[in-house]
C-alpha cells in the first residue's frame, strides 16, 4: 500500500479515487424501449422518452435494475431500498436538462474490491443512472471550443449505465490499473456488461491529489476525464500527480475542477469552471416510484452468482505452475472452466493452460469438452503427435470438426503415431543411400552440417509424408554422427 | 452523502436577496433586466414570507412524502419498442443536419 | 341534450355524428371570437372523426359509450400531428408524434376531438389570463374569468362548444374553474388517470380530470380516461372505475365531515367570502336531509397546504421545463453558443408567470436551501396525510367551498401574485394527499354567479364522491339568475 511511484519524490504519496461507468447489456435503454446498441445512423434508436419530448415519461427496465444488483452483489456491496433522482444541469446532449440518476440512497453500497495482489479497494457506491447523448463537434478540427456548431444524437441517451465510486484507497499507478481490469474482468464473469473501454462501454474517471507521505488528510483533488484506456489511465495518474506536487512544491496549490486528459499532448487540461456546476439542485424524481427489491431477490441472486474472476485465478494457481499472465488470460476468456475439467480428468496442468492460452483464443470454442481437451492433452504428453499436430487438431477440435473428437481427427489426418524405432529404421537406410551426404554432416563445416541437415529431415518427412517429428530426427542425427 | 446541507432557521427568516435572484436566474437559464431582478427579490420575497408558517413548524422527525401513494418496483420488461420515425423527430427541430440536432458552438466541458 | 344522451342517439342511429360536430362547430363559429377558450380548434380531423363513427353505426359495429359526443381537449395534452402549446411561446407551432393516454381512450370510446382549449402557459395560474394567446372569458358573463388553469376547457363546456373537456388539476385547476363557470369538475385520485403525455407541471400533483354539466357525465368520461396505463410508473395498478352504476344509491348512512379549517370555520383560511360559506353550509343541510350526517372536523395542516404547494410544485416545475431550452422542438432564438441560445430561448419564450415559478422553484431546491424548503414541504404532506387518515376514519367525505369566491374580474387579481395564489387555497390538500376531490355546483353568489362546493374523499374513494355529488346535484337550488 505504501509502495511509490518511481516518478513521484518519495515525500509525496498518491491518493486516487476511480469513477468507472459502465453501460449494462440490456437488451433496451433504462426507461424506454428503444434498442439499447451501437448505431453509426444518427436518432434512430429514440422515442418521446429518450429524446425527452414534452409529456412523455420514464419507466423502469426490471433487466437494468437485476444487472445492477448483480453487480453490487459482485463488489460486495449490501443493497438497499433506492430512489431514482433528477440531477438538473442544462446540456444539449441531456434531453430532459437533468439525468435521472441516483443521490442520497443509491441501489449499492459499501463494498469493497480485491486487486490481484490481495490489496483492497473499498466501494462507496454502485448507483444506476442513465446516459446522455452524443454532441459531434464540427469545425476547428473537432475541438469543441473552436468548433463553429456541433451536432447532437440522442441513441445513447438514455442507456442504462451503473457508476461505481471507489473510495480514495488507490495509492499507485499500478493499483490504479488493477482496479480497472479486476473489475472488467468481474464485469464479464457475471454478463452484466461487455465492458470495452475502447468502445465505451467502461468509462474511467480518475480523482487524483497527493498528501505528504504518512499523513492521512485528503487534499483538494482534480477530477480527470477522458480517459480511454488502461495505458492512458496510468499515464493521466502519473501527470496530475506530478501536477500537483509541482505546485505544491512552489508554495501553490490545485484547484478543485474538472479536467481533461489529453492523450496526444500527454498533459490534463482544466475543463469548465465549477461555478454553477456544483449546485444541480438534486431531488427525487417524481415520475418514477422507490426500488425495494425483496430478500428473496437478493438470495435469488446472491444464489445465481458465478464463481468471481479472483477465486477461479487462485484455484488455478493452486493447480499449476504456469506464469500469473497464463492465467489471467485463461480466467478472462472463461476458459478456465474447460481447463479445470481437463485436469480433473488426469491431464498436465501447465500444458492444458498453455495450451488453451497459446492456440485457442478463438471467439466460439463451445465444441471443446473438458474430456476431449484431456484426451488430447494426454496425446501430446504420450508423444503420439506433434507440437504442431496438437496445434491443428485444436483448432478443427473447436470448429466442432469430426464431432470434436481428437483421436478421430488425428486418424483423419493420417496422424498416426511413429515408432520411434520405425523412424530410426528409415534415418539408417537414408545414410546408406547417401554416403557422400553423409560424410559432409559428419565431417563438413557448420554451413555444410546445416545443409545436410535440412537434406536428411527433407528426405525423412518425404517418406513419412510429414508425419515424423522434426526434432526427433534432429536428435536421431546427431546421436548417428556423434556415434 | 447528504441532500443539500442544512440551513439556520435564521437564514430563512432573512428575505431573499437580489443576489440570489441573479445566481437563481443563471442556474434556470434565464435573463432578466434589472427591474425584473427587483421585482422578482420582492415577489419571491413575499411568497416565501408566506411560507413563514412552514418553518414555524417542528418537522424533526417526520419522514418526507413525494408520492402521496406508496407504490414501489414498478417494472417494465426488457422488451424492444418501436422507434419514433427520424424524419418526424427533426421535423420539429429548430436546426437540423445530417440526422441530428444542431446547436451553436458549446462552450466549456459538459459538467 | 346531454353527452350521453348525444352518445345514444348517435349510437342508434337517430343522429348523425357529423351533424353533432357541425352544430358545434357553428357555435364556436360564433361565439369563440369572443370567449377564446380555443388555441385551436380542429374542424377538418373532426369531420372525419366523425364521419368514421357514423360509418362504423352503418357497418353495425360499435362505435364506443362516447360515441360522436364532441370533446375538447386542454392544450397541454399531447395529440398525433395537432400543435400542442401549452399556451406558451416556447412551444407555438409544436406536433407531438404521439398522443396521450388520456386522447386515445377517449377517441377509442367514440369522443370527437373538435379543439384544443386554452389555459395559464403551462397550467400555471388560477385565471387563465396568463395565456400567450390571450385570455379566456368567462362565458356567463364575459367581464369574469373562467377560472384556470383549465380555463378553457371549462369556458368550451360552459359555452356548448363540446359537450365534455378534459382538464388538468395540479393545485385546483380543474374544481375551481369548473366553479366558477358552473360545472361539474373532477380530480381523480393521484395514479388514477395517466399521466403520459401530459405535459408535466408538477410531477407529483398533475392529474386529468373530466368537465361536465352534470355529474353522470362526469362519472362516465372518468370511466373512460381511468385504469392502469404501463407507460406512466405511477399509474395504480386497478381497472377503471365503475361509477355512473352507484350514482343513485344516495347519501342515506353516509358521514360527511365539514372540514372546519377550508370552510370558514375558526383558525382556519382566511379570504372566504360569506356567500360561498353559505352555500357551502346549505349544500351539507341538504345532504343532511338526503340522510347523511354532518360533523364539523378538524385537520389543522389543511391550512399549510398553500405554502407546502408554492414550495412544491414550482420545485418540481423547475425541473420539468428545463428541456425547454431551444435545441430539439419548439421556440429557438439564436446566439453565438449554444449556452446563450438556451439562455435568450427560455427568456423570449417563457411569459412573467412562469419565470416567477421556475425561479421559485430553482431557488427552493438549491443548495442550502433544500431542507428549508422543498425538504419541509415534503414533510407537511406527510403530516397532511396522517390527519387526513385520522379523519377518514370518523367519516366517508369532507365538504369545503371550492374556492373562496365566485368568479372575478379580468385584470382584479393580476398585480400581485399572492392574491391569485390564494384562489387555490381549499382545492391545493388534496393535489398535496393526492386524493380525489370533485366540484359540484351549488346555488349562486351575491352576484349572480355560480358557487362550487367541493367534495373530498380518501385515495381511490371515486365511487362514494360521486354517489354523494349525485345527491348534491339533485338538491342544488335552480339556476336563479343565470339563463
Ligand atoms: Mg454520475
Ligand atoms: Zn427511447
Amino acid at each position: 500500500m505504501t509502495a511509490h511511484e518511481p516518478s513521484l519524490p518519495e515525500e509525496w504519496e498518491l491518493v486516487v479515487g476511480l469513477e468507472v461507468h459502465v453501460e449494462l447489456a440490456t437488451k433496451t435503454k433504462l426507461f424506454c424501449g428503444c434498442e439499447n446498441k451501437f448505431s453509426h445512423i444518427p436518432n434512430t434508436l429514440t422515442c418521446p422518452t429518450c429524446v425527452g419530448l414534452p409529456g412523455s415519461l420514464p419507466v423502469m427496465n426490471e433487466k437494468a435494475v437485476e444487472f445492477a444488483m448483480r453487480l453490487g452483489r459482485a463488489l460486495g456491496c449490501e443493497i438497499h431500498p433506492s430512489v431514482m433522482a433528477r440531477k438538473n444541469y442544462f446540456y444539449p446532449d441531456m434531453a430532459k436538462d437533468f439525468q435521472t440518476t441516483q443521490y442520497d440512497q443509491p441501489t449499492n453500497a459499501d463494498g469493497q474490491l480485491a486487486l490481484a495482489d490481495g490489496t483492497i479497494v473499498g466501494i462507496e457506491r454502485a448507483h444506476i443512472e442513465e446516459d446522455a447523448g452524443k454532441t459531434t463537434h464540427v469545425g476547428g478540427g473537432g475541438r469543441i471550443n473552436d468548433a463553429t456548431y456541433s451536432l447532437v444524437d440522442y441513441n445513447r441517451a438514455g442507456v442504462p449505465l451503473v457508476e461505481i465510486v471507489s473510495q480514495p484507497d488507490i495509492r499507485t499507478v499500478g493499483h490504479a490499473k488493477a482496479y480497472v481490469s479486476e473489475l472488467r474482468d468481474i464485469l464479464l464473469a457475471i454478463q452484466v456488461s461487455d465492458a470495452k473501454m475502447e468502445e465505451g462501454s467502461m468509462r474511467v474517471d480518475a480523482n487524483v491529489s497527493v498528501r505528504p507521505t504518512g499523513s492521512d488528510e485528503l487534499r483538494t483533488r482534480c477530477e480527470l476525464k477522458n480517459i480511454n484506456s488502461v495505458r492512458s489511465l496510468g499515464r493521466a495518474i502519473e501527470y496530475e500527480a506530478r501536477r500537483h506536487v509541482d505546485l505544491y512544491t512552489n508554495g501553490e496549490a490545485p484547484r478543485q475542477e474538472t479536467r481533461h486528459w489529453d492523450e496526444e499532448g500527454g498533459r490534463s487540461t482544466a475543463g469548465r469552471s465549477k461555478e454553477d456546476a456544483d449546485d444541480y439542485r438534486y431531488f427525487q424524481e417524481p415520475d418514477l416510484v422507490p426500488l425495494s427489491p425483496t430478500a428473496a431477490q437478493i438470495a435469488e441472486i446472491d444464489a445465481s452468482m458465478p464463481v468471481l474472476p479472483a477465486a477461479r485465478r487462485a484455484r488455478l494457481g493452486e493447480l499449476s505452475s504456469v506464469a500469473d499472465e497464463v492465467i489471467v488470460t485463461v480466467v478472462e476468456r472463461g476458459q478456465d472452466g474447460l481447463a479445470l475439467g481437463a485436469i480433473e480428468a488426469g491431464a498436465d496442468a501447465d500444458k492444458v493452460l498453455t495450451r488453451i492460452q497459446n492456440d485457442l483464443a478463438v471467439d466460439d470454442w463451445s465444441a471443446v469438452t473438458s474430456e476431449s481437451l484431456a484426451m488430447l492433452i494426454q496425446m501430446e504428453t504420450g508423444g503420439e503427435l506433434t507440437a504442431t499436430q496438437v496445434k491443428q487438431v485444436l483448432g478443427e477440435m473447436a470448429a466442432g470438426e469430426h464431432g470434436g473428437d481428437p483421436k478421430v481427427i488425428a486418424a483423419a489426418h493420417g496422424f498416426e503415431a511413429m515408432e520411434s524405432n520405425e523412424l530410426e529404421t528409415l534415418v539408417d537406410q537414408l545414410i546408406v543411400d547417401h554416403p557422400d551426404e553423409w560424410s559432409r554432416f559428419v565431417d563438413g563445416d557448420d554451413g555444410d552440417r546445416k545443409k545436410m541437415q535440412g537434406f536428411f529431415t527433407g528426405q525423412i518427412m518425404k517418406a513419412t509424408k510429414g508425419q515424423a517429428d522434426g526434432r526427433a530426427v534432429a536428435q536421431l542425427l546427431g546421436q548417428k554422427s556423434a556415434g | 452523502m447528504e441532500w443539500s446541507g442544512a440551513v439556520s432557521l435564521g437564514a430563512m427568516t432573512q428575505r431573499i436577496t437580489r443576489d440570489e435572484v441573479v445566481h437563481v436566474a443563471r442556474l434556470a437559464r434565464l435573463s432578466l433586466s434589472d427591474a425584473e431582478i427587483d421585482e422578482f427579490t420582492s415577489q419571491l420575497g413575499d411568497i416565501l414570507e408566506h411560507a413563514a408558517d412552514i418553518e414555524a413548524l417542528d418537522v424533526g422527525d417526520v419522514e418526507p412524502t413525494l408520492h402521496p401513494l406508496p407504490m414501489v418496483n414498478v417494472l417494465r420488461p426488457d422488451e424492444l419498442c418501436p422507434a419514433l420515425d427520424r424524419d418526424l423527430l427533426l421535423s420539429q427541430a429548430p436546426a437540423a443536419e445530417d440526422g441530428q440536432f444542431r446547436v451553436p458552438p458549446i462552450l466549456g466541458e459538459e459538467p | 341534450m346531454s353527452a350521453l344522451d348525444l352518445a345514444s342517439a348517435v349510437r342508434s342511429g337517430e343522429r348523425s355524428a357529423v351533424d353533432v360536430i357541425d352544430e358545434h362547430l357553428a357555435r364556436i363559429d360564433a361565439r369563440d371570437g369572443e370567449i377564446n377558450a380555443f388555441n385551436q380548434v380542429t374542424a377538418v380531423a373532426a369531420r372525419e372523426a366523425a364521419a368514421a363513427v357514423d360509418a362504423a353505426v352503418a357497418a353495425g359495429k360499435d362505435p364506443g359509450p362516447l360515441a360522436g359526443v364532441p370533446i375538447a381537449i386542454k392544450d397541454n395534452m399531447c395529440t398525433t400531428g395537432v400543435a400542442t402549446t401549452c399556451s406558451s411561446k416556447i412551444l407555438e407551432g409544436w406536433e407531438p408524434p404521439y398522443d396521450a393516454t388520456v386522447v386515445q381512450r377517449v377517441a377509442a370510446a367514440g369522443a370527437v376531438m373538435v379543439g384544443k382549449t386554452n389555459l395559464d402557459e403551462f397550467a400555471m395560474g388560477s385565471s387563465t389570463e396568463n395565456s400567450a394567446f390571450g385570455p379566456t372569458k368567462n362565458p356567463l358573463d364575459t367581464s369574469r374569468v373562467p377560472g384556470g388553469s383549465s380555463g378553457g376547457s371549462a369556458a368550451a363546456v360552459a359555452a356548448d362548444f363540446a359537450s365534455l373537456s378534459l382538464g388538468s388539476d395540479t393545485g385546483g385547476s380543474i374544481r375551481q374553474p369548473a366553479a366558477f363557470c358552473g360545472l361539474v369538475g373532477m380530480k381523480p385520485t393521484y395514479g388514477a388517470v395517466s399521466r403520459y403525455g401530459l405535459i408535466a407541471f408538477g410531477s407529483s400533483l398533475d392529474q386529468i380530470g373530466p368537465f361536465s354539466k352534470t355529474v353522470v357525465e362526469s362519472a362516465a368520461l372518468l370511466e373512460v380516461i381511468g385504469g392502469h396505463d404501463p407507460l406512466d410508473s405511477t399509474s395504480i395498478d386497478q381497472s377503471a372505475f365503475d361509477l355512473t352504476s352507484v350514482l343513485d344509491r344516495g347519501v342515506e348512512g353516509m358521514r360527511i365531515g365539514i372540514l372546519r379549517e377550508l370552510s370558514g370555520g375558526e383558525g382556519g383560511v382566511e379570504g372566504l367570502s360569506a356567500d360561498v360559506i353559505a352555500r357551502t353550509n346549505e349544500a351539507a343541510a341538504a345532504l343532511e336531509k338526503a340522510g347523511a350526517t354532518v360533523v364539523e372536523v378538524s385537520v389543522p395542516s389543511a391550512t399549510l397546504g398553500l405554502s407546502a404547494y408554492y414550495l412544491v410544485a414550482p420545485a418540481e416545475a423547475s425541473s420539468n421545463l428545463s428541456r425547454f431550452d431551444g435545441v430539439r422542438y419548439g421556440l429557438r432564438v439564436d446566439a453565438p453558443t449554444t449556452g446563450e441560445m438556451m439562455t435568450a430561448t427560455r427568456t423570449a419564450g417563457f411569459g412573467p408567470e412562469v419565470k416567477r415559478r421556475i425561479m421559485l422553484g430553482t431557488y427552493a431546491l438549491s443548495a442550502g436551501y433544500y431542507d428549508a424548503f422543498y425538504g419541509r414541504a415534503l414533510k407537511v404532506r406527510t403530516m397532511m396525510l396522517q390527519e387526513f387518515a385520522l379523519v377518514y376514519a370518523e367519516v366517508d367525505l369532507l365538504l369545503t367551498p371550492t374556492a373562496p369566491t365566485t368568479a372575478f374580474r379580468l385584470g382584479d387579481r393580476t398585480a400581485d401574485p399572492m392574491t391569485m395564489y390564494v384562489n387555490d387555497v381549499c382545492t391545493i390538500p388534496s393535489n398535496l394527499t393526492g386524493h380525489p376531490a370533485i366540484s359540484v355546483p351549488f346555488g349562486v353568489g351575491d352576484d349572480g354567479l355560480p358557487v362550487g362546493v367541493q367534495l373530498l374523499g380518501p385515495a381511490l374513494s371515486e365511487p362514494t364522491i360521486y354517489q354523494a355529488a349525485a345527491a348534491l346535484e339533485a338538491a342544488a337550488p335552480g339556476e336563479g339568475s343565470l339563463s
